[in-house]
């Protein structure tokens, strides 16, 4: 139970320091539509809705990218990450506190990234929302590991793009099959299948990634 | 173990190695009978040995990351990191092999449609990245974790990687084992067998040579710390 509360008062750290300092979540929001307004420009007008669809998907990629890169500028300026190791809690609970306040604002760029999409391009169905909603998870397990594997290092946010790609790509195929294919069912399943391997490896190891 | 294998293990091990593939080589263009593909199938003795090479060197790298975070076993960091150099220069030779073969078979130098070229792909740009960030950690237990830690979601980002790939694309590489066995003649079996082996040993003769050279890195450092 201490455990659960915790990780709520680690998240809850987050989103009331964001609320207050309002820094990463404005410029997710500005980024997600102007990517969209780029890609207007980018696709020929001839072009399938299905090209959008692939598009919208590398604007949830990079927008959570964006989000992720601040994730632990916070800690890492004043040596709080440090003080958060010490704390007598779970070590995990540091990774799933701060995973869940990614979650909550990839959610709320996706509030606005959506429909903004639907406006733009096109029909948002429900399993593309289902997609996302699973996407999301993923990303934000593991981006959240891989954030602060880049804060640790000596190139920072350089790093976290090139960390977190070739993990993204299946969370890319399973996203974009279950917005484009007629069969989304094994998308949808690909996904839950990567979001729980991966949250139960991120969950176990990212001890090892914040102490020596 | 004799005292005199043991003391030679390295000159013995690129020895076999050599053998091995001097006689891959032979078996290949002088004894496998030649398939209704022409000369360009030949490729695959070595294409599929050294992507099969270069999964078990990555396999090899996880489990010594593993040790790294489970045992606490310095002396596993530096292996696993040779191990997965290794297997980046089998998988970028898998590339390379696949490429040609994909340029002579279908008529481009990259087809997206051959899963293991697409999968040799991922898993480049993911050990890249794994450099990039060994690289950028100055040397000590934090570099030690990190790198373990990446190179466990690499073992990972295999076969969940192969399953994403199979996903997205139509399947038309050419299937060479299927459930009945090896779908090829005995002596074609026979000769990729002696291939395998060959590749095998002799990623596990540069293994070892990489690994006693880094070692000699690390005790000539010591020594060096040690005289100032």
């Amino acid at each position: 139970m201490t455990y659960l509360r915790d990780v709520g008062v680690l998240a809850r750290k987050d989103l009331v320091l964001e609320l207050r300092a309002r820094d990463t979540l404005p410029a997710m929001l500005l980024f997600v539509v102007s990517t969209l307004v780029v890609f207007h420009f980018v696709l020929p007008g001839d072009s399938s809705d299905l090209a959008a669809a692939g598009l919208l998907w590398v604007a949830l990629i990079f927008t959570a990218l964006l989000g992720l890169s601040r994730a632990f500028a916070a800690e890492g300026e004043q040596g709080v990450i440090d003080g958060l190791v010490l704390a007598p809690s779970d070590r995990s609970a540091i990774w799933l506190g701060k995973a869940l306040s990614i979650l909550v604002f990839l959610g709320l760029a996706e509030l606005v990234a959506l429909p903004a999409f639907a406006l733009f391009f096109g029909a948002v169905d429900g399993a593309l929302v289902v997609g996302v909603v699973l996407a999301d998870l993923g990303i934000a397990a593991v981006g959240t590991l891989l954030a602060a594997m880049a804060t640790a290092s000596r190139s920072r946010e350089l790093l976290l793009p090139l960390l977190f790609l070739p993990l993204a790509i299946p969370i890319v195929v399973g996203g974009v099959g279950a917005s484009v294919t007629d069969d989304p069912g094994r998308y949808v399943g690909f996904l839950a299948l990567y979001d729980a391997l991966f949250a139960i490896i991120c969950w176990a190891s990212f001890e090892y990634v914040v102490t020596e | 173990m004799s005292t005199s294998l043991r003391n030679n293990r390295l000159p013995a091990l690129t020895g076999l190695a050599f053998v091995l593939v001097v006689t891959a080589i032979a078996l290949v263009f002088f004894y496998a009978p030649l398939d209704e593909d022409g000369l360009n199938q030949k490729i695959f003795y070595f294409h599929v040995a050294i992507a099969l090479t270069a999964y078990a060197c990555f396999g090899w790298g996880g489990w010594k990351a593993l040790r790294v975070l489970w045992k606490r076993d310095e002396r596993a960091d530096l292996e696993s990191y040779v191990a997965i150099h290794q297997g980046v220069i089998f998988g970028a030779l898998t590339l390379v092999t696949g490429s040609i073969w994909a340029r002579y078979r279908w008529g481009h130098w990259w087809e997206w449609h051959e899963d293991q070229l697409v999968l040799f792909l991922v898993l480049f740009l993911f050990y890249a990245a794994y450099f990039m960030l060994r690289f950028s950690v100055p040397p000590g237990p934090r570099r030690t974790n990190l790198s373990a830690v990446y190179a466990l979601f690499g073992v990972a980002l295999i076969p969940v990687s192969i399953l994403a790939i199979r996903l997205s694309q139509r399947f038309i590489h050419p299937v060479a084992f299927d459930r009945g066995g090896p779908n090829m003649a005995a002596s074609q079996f026979f000769t990729f067998c002696v291939s395998w082996a060959a590749m095998l040993v002799l990623a596990a003769a540069l293994y070892n040579v990489e690994l006693a050279g880094k070692r000699i890195d690390v005790r000539l450092k010591e020594l060096r710390e040690a005289l100032r």
